[in-house]
């Protein structure tokens, strides 16, 4: 059925369509939406499920790992600060193999106290051993998180739903909210070989010597190996049903490219428009964008940049001393391809600030006229 | 001879790695007497999380989830939640962690879990410091007690936080002590607690830690019950944040208690008489509350 609904409430209708059994969340502008109207759904009985109202997102993730051990599907929702505050318990969960989801809002990080987007708070979280997905748009907010289930329970990691801030979570969009019947196939109960049990004692996520530990963290990343191949299966299964399907990475107009333009999120939108015009006026430029941030699609990022002239990331984030952290990891994952192109890195629409189609436009005339960047990131958009 | 009634099960296998007369292992074993099979442990960071074995070994016959330090009030909302979900009401879900899990990192925790009286017993099982990282103060170590970081001169001037009355403070349908040398009355209150369905319930077991407190492995048991002797550590219960009951009267000076260990030895008589003060007043406020 189609709705007008604001990006937040994408999220939440597709949790209730997932039937998740146990949430638990603190409140954190603007991810409180999320959680507003899944406490609706537990107290109209829309959904049969516990919300634990937890004193912090330390322990919102606390009790989610809790009740996903005893191999129930379980939720939460975070941003910025809360996210930053979980970074324990969210090495927590992959470690001990969760199939937890969280929709995460991207939200500057203080101080000063900024409520508005910026990717730094997911992106710092980069070595947690989350898979994350970026959105650009309210039906890709509700498809992502359904397949995020799909995709968690599949490889046993926790997945990470990362929305832009306002652009995204309170922002009201035309959306197909699927029909119960076709998720409850897509998405079968869940039923994990290993859970807390008083039938089948067992100690979990106990002392792990030097003789194990190893081995442990290499299975994560075996599993993490699966992940792409995992999300492109998925999508065979979801796109006969709904109509739709995502790719870990989407390339607009790349085949031919000379500057191939590189982001993540609802910049991405905008920036359509952008290579749109551009095309128009007979420039040779393409769009990447980034969907599946972790497991970073290097390969793919390889055979996509890999042989055309220059690359521009647009970040809007930033790792201090370094650049974007968009930049590095396009960078790292270019360094091993034969005769790679130079990438240019900028900054832009951090805290809120809006990344215009004039800035991109910038982003794209500064690449092509520049033979080689002179330096790590150029903040494109900084007042003088 | 006295004849105790202690049930005969165990739910502990025969090996286990905490240190020789460790409090905490034997009221582990007790605990579980009261408690039964049908229990899952949720043991944050604290001794336990080694007492119970490394990967793949277990000292335990009952599930276990080792979680973080601070998250054993959460980890096991969440556990409870789940099994709620799945409609297994028989299982008792029991945090089971130390006192700095619990009077300080865990606070917050256990804090937002009694105040939604979610429906588990958090066992804080307190050996009055940081033992497993070296014996470093915690908000439990008592005054007068030398830590590592509370050496020479500098030994700890602040009382011992009152971890009961915190949690009586959030009106949770039970809250209690026992100690480890009075298991009959430590097993009851454990059994007691399993029948309370529907609530917190919070139990403070004191557990010596004779590498810590400066006192000899066999030493473990008397020393406790010295402790419950001269009031220090007083055997009670509250229910519903107001109903006290005090089921023990000491009546030797803490001057017995603190004598018996290394971590008192620099005090004073003077010092002493303090330490003896202060067990009075809260003694009389304890008294007070239980109308005797």
């Amino acid at each position: 059925m189609r709705e007008v609904l604001e990006g937040s409430h994408a999220v939440s209708e597709a949790v209730r369509l997932a039937k998740v059994q146990v949430m638990s969340a603190y409140p954190i502008t603007p991810q409180t939406h999320i959680v507003e109207a899944l406490s609706e759904f537990c107290e109209d009985g829309t959904m049969d499920a516990r919300f634990i109202c937890v004193e912090s997102e330390h322990s919102a993730m606390a009790a989610v790992v809790g009740a996903s051990t005893c191999g129930v599907r379980t939720f939460t929702a975070t941003s910025s600060h809360g996210l930053a505050l979980m970074h324990e318990m969210l090495h927590w969960a992959s470690a001990a193999r969760l199939p937890i989801v969280m929709a995460e809002v991207n939200r500057a990080l203080g101080p000063g106290w900024n409520i508005w987007m910026d990717q730094t708070d997911s992106l710092a979280q980069r070595d947690t051993g989350w898979i994350q997905l970026y959105c650009e748009n309210g039906q890709d907010v509700l498809d992502t998180t359904l397949q995020a289930f799909r995709l968690a329970e599949m490889v046993n990691l926790p997945v990470m739903v990362v929305l832009d801030a306002f652009f995204l979570s309170h922002t009201y969009e035309d959306i197909d909210v699927p029909d119960q019947k076709a998720v409850d196939r897509f998405l079968p109960p869940l039923s994990p070989r290993i859970q807390l049990s008083t039938q089948n004692p067992c100690a979990i996520g106990q002392m792990s010597p030097p003789a194990f530990y190893t081995e442990n963290r290499h299975s994560i990343q075996a599993a993490m190996e699966q992940v792409q191949g995992r999300f492109e299966n998925i999508q065979e299964e979801f796109e006969p049903v709904f109509g739709r399907k995502y790719a870990p990475l989407e390339a607009i107009e790349c085949e031919d490219a000379d500057v191939i333009m590189v982001m993540a999120g609802t910049a991405a939108s905008t920036c359509r428009e952008v290579i749109s015009d551009l095309r128009s006026q007979g420039e040779k430029v393409g769009l990447l964008k980034l969907k599946m941030f972790r497991p970073f699609p290097t390969m793919l990022i390889r055979k996509i940049l890999g042989d055309t002239q220059k690359v521009a990331v647009v970040d809007r984030n930033f790792s201090f001393g370094v650049s974007g952290i968009f930049a590095q990891e396009i960078k790292a994952a270019l360094c091993n391809h034969d005769n790679h192109p130079p990438v240019f890195g900028y900054i832009a629409g951090l805290g809120g600030r809006d990344v215009t189609p004039d800035i991109l436009k910038q982003v794209y005339h500064m690449t092509k006229t520049a033979s080689f960047p002179k330096e790590d990131g150029v903040w494109i958009d900084l007042n003088n | 001879m006295t004849q105790f009634n202690i049930p005969d099960t165990d739910y502990m296998y025969p090996g286990h790695v905490g240190c020789p007369g460790c409090g905490a292992t034997i009221a582990m074993k007790f605990a579980l007497k009261g408690l039964g099979d049908k229990t899952i442990m949720v043991i944050p960071a604290c001794c336990w999380a080694i007492i119970a074995g490394p990967h793949p070994q277990t000292a335990l016959k009952v599930p276990i989830l080792h979680t973080a330090f601070e998250t054993a009030g959460a980890a096991s909302s969440g556990v409870r939640a789940a099994l709620d979900m799945k409609n297994d009401t028989e299982t008792t879900v029991v945090a089971w962690a130390g006192d700095g899990g619990t009077f300080d990192i865990g606070l917050q925790s256990l804090s937002g879990a009694a105040e939604r009286n979610e429906d588990f017993i958090y066992v804080c099982y307190d050996n009055e410091a940081y033992m497993n990282t070296g014996v470093q103060r915690s908000s439990s170590t008592p005054y007068g007690a030398r830590t590592t970081t509370t050496p020479g001169q500098d030994w700890k001037q602040t009382r011992k936080k009152n971890i009961v009355e915190a949690l009586a403070a959030h009106r949770i349908p039970y809250a209690a002590t026992a100690s480890i040398a009075f298991p009959e009355d430590m097993i009851q209150k454990f059994q007691k607690a399993k029948e309370m369905k529907g609530g917190t319930r919070f139990i403070h077991v004191f557990a010596t830690c004779p590498s810590g407190w400066r006192v000899s492995s066999e030493m473990s048991v008397k020393i406790a019950r010295l402790a419950v002797q001269s009031n220090f550590f007083p055997l009670y219960e509250v229910e519903h944040g107001v109903k006290y009951s005090l089921n023990y009267k000491g009546d030797r000076p803490v001057e017995d208690y603190l004598k018996a260990q290394g971590r008192f030895r620099h005090l004073t008589d003077a010092d002493i008489k303090e330490i003896q003060k202060m067990t009075d007043e809260d003694l009389g406020l304890l008294m007070r509350k239980a109308e005797i």
